[in-house]
């Protein structure tokens, strides 16, 4: 039991993770200093929870995407939808809970129109999603008429900036969506059956599996993961700012979709090692930030540093690991 | 000489300016405007103020929005042309391949001048170019916090914008040149925001923890004053006062920012006008009413605006502009 224990936490993403995080405290010895303060924890660390947060939860709806061979490229421009409504509708004067309500309902719809044209016309995911990628960034900059609309509503900023048992909220409701998800799809046959539809959706089908719906279902989720991501990032910034909120971030998911070892290629999944693998691209980008590097280092930084976790993922570094150290994809075989 | 100074003399140069356009009347020329689009707030804001200049004035304004194209702005400038108007503004989306077009405009003795950006065309090809002038936005911002922290120590940190933009390039370089031969005033740590809200917060965020929880950081300079709203939220979360532990200047004056400074948690920001319009009505009515050649680079003032400056009734005279 123990050694099972320890076989899992060997595995790369988890090593990668734990590689970055040292880099971090190499270059900034306070990186793991945590204080409490004004009733929530205060640190680096919570920085890359709170801030991680919003890809963690796109890549909680990514990765069933992309298990079903799918992609879904449109999360970044839903996210900014879904803020310019909830954003709107409070300054408009209604209350939160009907603005929340209304940016979910929003990302679902989304969702389902992504799942339709994938699923029903059988348009290819990466340009079935492209439409929305475009067009949602531009329903969003209508919405909003280009201003940043900026909200003074308590609920929406306690989304965005609140605290839970002294975690920031972001975090606490990407938790709580990664063990939801989590139970649902390895709980259930779920997860099963969105495996399968990825490895051969024919077949799938021949076997009794409606992968219509199915489709249909891990799209859905996508676009509501992205709601919810949207509203948080609005309500971090008291605001919705359409023309950058969530920009380029459906890039991030798909990356850290693909760091937690799930193949683009479809088939086996880990909602768990997706969510750390955004984690891993936070912990990146909050060490640059306190490193003190200067900015046009940036990307080179964070480019080395994911060519290093990729080649620690490979088939190749895979066959050097002991099998029980494998990544997921390998070991199972 | 001293910024005091060059501002009294900008502004009364400005008056002078006026009250000459206001002697000579040009109502009922025709004016055509080709805009680049409305891909920010501030160009929204610069449309708005050149249809209040104009109408202010009697100018019959012909606007004609390019969506980001240089193709749509030619048509349009050809059309202009062809309509017969008394004098064009362009707003220039990129620098090369207006000779041809500025050449027609020639020929037909139409008066162009350029605002907010400049082209790669020979300079007698148009009447003059209005822009602000980036360097000295930075340096005003910088000038600002060497007076206002007088001999005492400061860590500055900057929030640039997006890396490689020639705002951020000649706004960093400004506020560096102000500040250099004050040994007392360092700035600590420099990093992109991207000139967004969202990313400028979470950069504070990062810069407060390695600067000692923020208590080694005396000011937070940033490229436009979107990051500074993000890095005053940091600031706060961070159980500081924005304002008074951290001090913040930033560049833009959209309307957020004077909410900000009357509720006292920015110190400063620096105008980039969006008024290019006016000046170019000015000297329009002067080439109109005498001949006379205008300067080839009229550059716009960087005003400072502080707590000092009425910051709500800025807010309120800039709220509706579409920022």
């Amino acid at each position: 039991m123990m050694r099972r224990i320890l076989g899992q936490l060997a595995n790369p993403q988890l090593l990668a993770l734990a590689g970055v995080l040292l880099i971090n405290w190499l270059l900034f010895p306070n990186f793991f200093r945590i204080t409490w303060q004004d009733g929530r924890l205060f640190g680096s660390l919570i920085d890359v929870l709170n801030r991680g947060a919003p890809v963690a939860i796109l890549a909680i709806g990514m990765v069933g995407v992309i298990a079903t061979k799918g992609v879904d490229l449109s999360v970044g421009a839903v996210m900014a939808m879904a803020g310019a409504v909830a954003a709107t509708l409070v300054v408009a004067g209604y209350p939160a809970p009907i603005a929340v309500a209304a940016a979910l309902t929003v990302g679902l719809l989304c969702g389902l129109w992504n799942g339709f044209l994938v699923a029903v016309l059988d348009i290819q995911p990466i340009v079935a999603t492209l439409v929305l990628m475009v067009a949602g960034r531009g329903i969003a900059q209508l919405i909003t008429q280009g201003f940043i609309v900026t909200f003074n509503d308590p609920v929406l900023i306690f989304i965005g900036t609140g605290s839970f048992l002294g975690l920031p909220m972001a975090a606490v409701i990407a938790i709580v969506l990664l063990v939801i998800v989590t139970l649902l799809v390895r709980k259930t046959a779920l997860g099963l059956f969105i495996e399968a539809v990825g490895v051969n959706r024919a077949a799938a089908s021949l076997a009794g599996i409606r992968s219509r719906m199915l489709l249909l279902y891990v799209y859905g989720l996508s676009g509501l993961c992205a709601a919810i991501a949207g509203i948080i990032v609005a309500g971090d910034i008291r605001g919705a700012d359409a023309n950058n909120a969530g920009l380029w971030l459906e890039l991030d998911a798909i990356l850290a979709v693909v760091i937690g070892g799930t193949s683009l290629l479809g088939g086996r999944f880990s909602v768990p090692l997706a969510v750390v693998g955004a984690i891993i691209i936070q912990a990146m980008n909050t060490g640059i930030l306190v490193s003190g590097f200067p900015p046009e280092f940036n990307l080179i930084v964070k480019a080395g540093l994911i060519f290093l976790v990729l080649i620690i993922q490979s088939p190749l570094a895979g066959r050097l690991f002991p099998a029980r150290l494998r990544p997921v994809q390998e070991a199972r075989k | 000489m001293s910024i005091i100074t060059k501002l009294a003399l900008a502004a009364s140069l400005a008056t002078a300016l006026s009250s000459a356009a206001l002697a000579q009347d040009i109502s009922g020329k025709v004016v055509g405007f080709s805009q680049i689009g409305s891909e920010s707030g501030w160009r929204a804001a610069e449309t708005s103020v050149t249809r209040q200049e104009a109408e202010a004035r009697g100018v019959d304004l012909k606007f004609a929005d390019a969506q980001q194209k240089q193709e749509n702005q030619i048509k349009a400038i050809r059309g202009f042309i062809a309509q017969g108007v008394d004098a064009i503004l362009v707003a220039p989306v990129v620098a090369t391949g207006w000779d041809e077009v500025l050449t027609e405009a020639k020929e037909a003795e139409i008066p162009v001048v350029l605002l907010d950006r400049g082209v790669d065309a020979p300079e007698d090809l148009y009447l003059t170019s209005v822009a602000s002038d980036q360097v000295e936005e930075g340096r005003v911002a910088g000038q600002w916090l060497v007076d206002t922290v007088g001999a005492e120590d400061c860590k500055v940190v900057e929030l640039q914008g997006t890396v490689g933009s020639t705002p951020a390039i000649n706004r960093k370089q400004g506020f560096e040149e102000a500040i250099a031969g004050h040994d007392n005033i360092t700035i600590a740590r420099s990093q992109t925001g991207d000139f967004t809200r969202s990313k400028g917060k979470e950069v504070m965020e990062g810069f407060i923890k390695a600067e000692n929880g923020g208590a080694d950081i005396c000011a937070v300079y940033a490229h436009n004053d979107d990051m500074a709203v993000g890095a005053i939220q940091a600031i706060k979360d961070a159980g500081l006062k924005p304002g008074t532990d951290i001090l913040v200047v930033s560049i833009d004056a959209v309307p957020d920012i004077f909410t900000a400074i009357a509720a006292g948690e920015a110190n400063a920001t620096v105008e980039l006008t969006p008024n290019m319009a006016g000046p170019a009505f000015d000297v329009l009515a002067a080439y109109w009413a005498d001949g006379t050649e205008p300067e080839k680079f009229i550059i716009t003032e960087s005003k400072l605006y502080t707590s000092a400056d009425d910051p709500a009734g800025e807010y309120e005279r800039r709220k509706d502009l579409g920022y």
